[in-house]
């Protein structure tokens, strides 16, 4: 069962310093929004812990995650 | 049932660059600070600030505060008040020394000196030749400014109220400002926050146009909770537009583009900007270029099946040039606009980027108001610095680089006010029982609507009528209807409600309640622009072309209760040094 309350916090957490960051995260909420799997709410947590900055240099593939297990997640950013 | 109260002696309302500016001052002074932030303090909007921060340090050529006043003064087309000038061009060395003591990384020349960029309206001499100073850390100035801010401001043991949203001010019937009413979103909690100084550093409403560079959280609350409080909104009508603001997204597209080579074409594949500025061409000021594609829009020569937007074209410039100098631009297109401008151009239009009112104050960020025959009676207890205020440094047109400088200096000018007000020597004054009633009453409609509009969808609504009646270009007919329209949304705002009633970060109720704010700072813009029958800085009208100092050379000030005007003069008189009379705004 997927917590919401989870889900709840983390989309108020993609609202951020970067409208670039800003539009990515909502587009990828959008799309994949309540069936997000715990696994990957707790990876997104993690990249939304990052400064705006290093984060759109990731999802802009001007740089890559240090942590390989975080790839999945910048590649779907990547794609929303 | 009246909530908790928790006692500070003061509270900040903001965490970006204004805020723990003035945090960090009032911290250090041993006082006790409570900064509250909807997001985390580094996440602030302040983060995206690119450009750099200006100051007359002379590192690159002879360079001075005055020269720096002069084109503050004229780049606000004569509306900004010089006292306010002089103190922040003055101050200008000194707090971006001090921050280069905190710590704060900026791009250097090889002697160690901190390197200074050209930026457009930086000149020497009163407008003679150009020169270098806008400082920067690289591409990343605002980040490094609120890094290093909130490190300071950690070491200072400042507290950080993180995920909480101010909700309405508190003031007593003297008019006097107690502190604040706020929800803390993980437990949906509302509680008083009270203090003897409240600061408000909420930073900009650009979100209440369609077209914007603001990130979402860009509501106004700051604005909204003066506004609801009694407390005029001063030259809301001003709103600077960057040019190039990728169609649909809003993201920014930076002058380098076109520095590097980069045109503007419209519909016909023409070269437009030659016909409006054959010297300059697309390299015009800010408010040029905006304005020429306004008009290339509204005349039917506008790209796509909307014919809404016009093109930047940067192909001819080869793969080679785009790859390297201009990497992040294409990573945007491809991103927000779908097209790799190696190949096809980019869909562009003039964008909403800085507010230039808000909430009226003096140099110290007390905030002022008329009263008792003044036109700048101090509001006790409350201050405001950053671009929710309006000292007025940047006028009818802010110059580019003075908005972080505008945050530091007035954040810190506003601690040191308060410090040397000896708090801690004073009580608390008691809080009248209504304290918090019209926030209670807010989350109580919400929560008890069963039925009712969409927030987004009244939200989006005012973004569009905005967007359509209060852009680069405005005149009579466009604007009496826009009012019309705006404040129909705001009595649609009143009947919104959510299916989302839970209380843990709910994202919904928080934009509920920005909601409120987006629509006092809309119903400040449009009724203000309306009314102000002449063209100056920002504010540019087709029917009334040109600037009216006779009529006009004053600071608009708007009310929400009675959606009334008022109006008090520039200050045009200098702290020390000798006036700069208006005369015509040519570059
Ligand atoms: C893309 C972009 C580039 C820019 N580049 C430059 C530049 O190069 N040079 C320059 O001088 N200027 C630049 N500007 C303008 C400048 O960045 C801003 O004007 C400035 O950073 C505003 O700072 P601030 O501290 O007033 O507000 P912000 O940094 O916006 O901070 C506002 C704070 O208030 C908090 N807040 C808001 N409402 C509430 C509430 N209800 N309750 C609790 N907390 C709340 C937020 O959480 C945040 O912490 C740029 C602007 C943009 C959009």
């Amino acid at each position: 069962m997927m917590d919401d309350r989870r889900l709840a916090r983390l989309r108020w957490r993609c609202r951020r310093g970067m409208l670039e960051n800003d539009l990515v995260l909502g587009r990828f909420l959008d799309a994949r929004g309540a069936s997000i799997t715990e696994d990957d709410m707790a990876l997104l947590d993690r990249l939304l812990d990052m400064t705006d900055t290093d984060l759109w240099d990731l999802i802009a593939g001007r740089a890559e995650p240090d942590d390989a297990t975080l790839a999945p997640m910048v590649k779907a950013l990547r794609t929303s | 049932m009246s909530p908790p109260v928790r006692r500070f002696d003061a509270i900040i309302v903001g965490a970006g660059g204004a805020g723990m500016r003035a945090s960090l001052q009032l911290a250090e002074a041993g006082l006790s600070v409570a900064v509250l932030t909807k997001v985390f303090p580094t996440r602030s909007h302040t983060v995206a600030a690119q450009g750099g921060i200006g100051a007359s340090l002379g590192n690159m050529s002879e360079d001075s505060w005055l020269w720096h006043m002069y084109d503050t003064i004229k780049g606000s087309d004569w509306l900004g008040d010089q006292d306010a000038i002089e103190y922040m061009c003055k101050m200008a060395p000194k707090v971006v020394y001090e921050l280069e003591h905190f710590g704060m990384p900026f791009d250097r020349n090889p002697d160690g000196t901190i390197y200074q960029r050209p930026f457009g309206g930086h000149s020497a001499n009163f407008g003679e030749k150009a020169v270098q100073r806008a400082c920067a850390a690289a591409d990343r100035t605002g980040h490094a400014l609120v890094h290093t801010l909130y490190q300071r401001n950690v070491r200072a043991r400042t507290q950080f109220f993180v995920e909480w949203m101010a909700l309405d001010l508190v003031r007593d019937a003297d008019g006097e400002v107690l502190g604040v009413v706020a929800l803390e979103m993980e437990t949906g909690e509302v509680m008083v926050l009270q203090a003897k100084a409240t600061v408000f550093a909420t930073g900009g409403a650009g979100r209440i146009f369609a077209a914007s560079t603001n990130a979402f959280i860009n509501t106004g609350d700051g604005l909204g909770m003066a506004a609801r409080a009694g407390i005029p909104l001063e030259d809301m009508e001003m709103w600077q537009f960057h040019p190039t603001g990728v169609a649909g997204a809003g993201v920014l597209i930076t002058e380098g583009v076109r520095g590097e080579g980069g045109i503007l074409l419209n519909s016909n594949g023409e070269r437009f900007m030659e016909r409006y500025a054959p010297n300059l061409k697309d390299l015009a000021s800010r408010d040029v270029v905006s304005r020429s594609m306004d008009q290339e829009i509204k005349e039917g020569r506008g790209c796509g099946p909307e014919k809404d937007h016009v093109l930047l074209k940067l192909d001819h410039l080869g793969p080679e040039v785009i790859i390297k100098r201009l990497p992040s631009i294409r990573e945007i297109a491809i991103k927000f606009a779908n097209v790799d401008p190696i190949r096809e151009p980019i869909p562009v239009v003039p964008t909403i980027h800085y507010q230039m009112g808000g909430i009226p104050t003096n140099v110290h960020g007390q905030v002022v108001a008329p009263a008792g025959g003044s036109p700048n009676e101090i509001v006790p207890g409350f201050y405001a610095a950053g671009e929710c205020a309006c000292v007025s440094v940047h006028g009818a047109n802010r110059l580019g680089t003075n908005s972080l400088l505008d945050i530091v200096v007035f954040g810190r000018a506003a601690g040191d006010f308060i410090v040397a007000q000896n708090l801690k020597a004073q009580a608390h004054k008691p809080l009248p029982r209504d304290a918090a009633d019209r926030s209670l009453a807010r989350l109580a409609r919400l929560d008890g609507a069963k039925s009712g509009e969409r927030v987004p969808d009244v939200a989006n609504a005012l973004r569009k009528e905005m967007q359509a009646h209060c852009g680069v270009y405005r005149n009579q007919e466009l604007l009496s209807e826009g009012v019309r329209k705006v404040m129909e949304l705001d009595e649609r705002s009143k009947r919104v409600a959510i299916a989302d009633h839970s209380r843990t970060f709910n994202t919904a109720r928080v934009e509920a309640l920005e909601l409120d704010n987006l629509m006092e700072t809309a119903k400040a813009t449009i009724v203000s622009a309306e009314a102000r029958r002449e063209s100056r800085g920002a504010q540019a009208r087709s029917d009334y072309p040109s600037r009216d100092d006779v009529n006009w050379l004053k600071h608009t000030l708007w009310y929400s209760e009675g959606n009334r005007l008022d109006y008090k003069p520039v200050n045009l008189k200098p702290l020390t040094v000798d006036s700069f009379p208006p005369k015509a705004r040519t570059y």
